[in-house]
């Protein structure tokens, strides 16, 4: 059966550090980095990206609109 | 699977639109309008119609709006967005006309232009933040705040016996005739950010007809305001605000069979 893998892509100079998108992350991809952004948030980013599936649901819910969702199909 | 053969520009899925211009949003981490901005976009965008739309935005946090949407707007005075409104769709009736207002200026400043735009049944659409505070101005107690709630202006909580009861101005209104169309959303998880969606579209699709208002409420956070962190304050939304303020359809038109 094919598999479906994502990824996100985070605008990490727009992101607030708000951290709505981890609890929306059922797979539990998403953390805030260690570092800071230009404006001193720590920004989003994939902790543990083999387990993104690209259902969008953070991009979905990031005020900002920061992450971009990519998707596709793997042959297992 | 390397990540970088699933980064490409033909697997991307979701992205933000295009309508909205370059400039990062003004607004709080984690508050609610900048998701309700970018719903309103996605609908003006699947309908085509962004090149048809005049939105007004009134005074609040709200008031930069046109900063970051890339279509038409019109600023008003606060609380008279329904006024212009009504101005603007009376002499452009082709334009898809839309207001974005928070509860301090639709609820408490506007509450008049607001029912009487509404009694009116003019044929626009009103897109009503409830957040339960004044936001921009430092956190004050709002028309709907909920009793027991804190704010700056009653830092023990809003005593009902002094400060009068919260005001469910969606319910007030759904009851007059010239509004076809009120629902109650919210934007802090992904369902319900898709429903918020839906009610959009829907909202959006009701004005070509020309029956009424098509009013739609977004239950949202003000966690600067309510002095918690973001998923604090969708907590706190979902047990306290939801009670009093249920989500879901309140008057949906029924359509005429043919």
């Amino acid at each position: 059966m094919a598999k479906v893998k994502g990824a996100i892509v985070v605008d990490i100079e727009k992101c607030k550090g708000c951290s709505v998108c981890i609890p929306a992350c059922n797979q539990n991809v998403i953390l805030l980095a260690k570092e800071v952004n230009g404006k001193g948030y720590q920004y989003a980013y994939m902790e543990n990206p083999e387990a993104c599936t690209g259902c969008v649901n953070c991009a979905i819910v990031c005020p900002d609109g920061v992450i971009t969702v990519y998707r596709t199909k793997v042959e297992a | 699977m390397d990540i970088k053969d699933i980064i490409k520009p033909e697997n991307i899925v979701y992205q933000k639109t295009k309508l909205f211009t370059e400039k990062p949003l003004s607004y709080c981490p984690g508050c609610g309008h900048g998701t309700a901005h970018r719903m309103l976009l996605e609908v003006l965008e699947e309908m085509n119609i962004q090149d048809k739309t005049v939105g007004i935005a009134p005074v609040g946090c709200s008031v930069l709006a046109y900063e970051f949407l890339d279509i038409d707007m019109q600023q008003a005075a606060h609380g008279r967005a329904p006024a212009v409104a009504t101005a603007v769709k009376r002499l452009m009736p082709d334009k898809f006309v839309f207001t974005y207002q928070g509860d301090g200026d639709l609820a408490a400043i506007g509450t008049a232009e607001t029912i009487h735009a509404c009694n009116r049944g003019e044929n626009f659409t009103m897109i009503f933040i409830n957040n339960g505070i004044y936001g921009m101005t430092g956190g004050q107690m709002a028309p709907t705040t909920l009793p027991g709630m804190r704010a700056s202006t009653c830092p023990f909580g809003r005593d009902t016996e002094i400060m009068g009861n919260p005001l469910k101005i969606t319910e007030l209104l759904a009851q007059l005739p010239g509004v076809y169309y009120v629902t109650r959303q919210a934007v802090h998880t992904p369902n319900a950010v898709r429903k918020t969606k839906k009610a959009l579209r829907n909202a959006f699709e009701y004005q070509k007809l020309k029956k009424g208002i098509s009013f739609v409420e977004i239950v949202s956070n003000c966690n600067s305001g309510w002095k918690m962190t973001p998923n604090q304050s969708n907590k706190w939304m979902e047990d306290n605000m939801f009670p009093f303020y249920p989500l879901g359809d309140i008057k949906v038109p029924q359509l005429e069979k043919v």
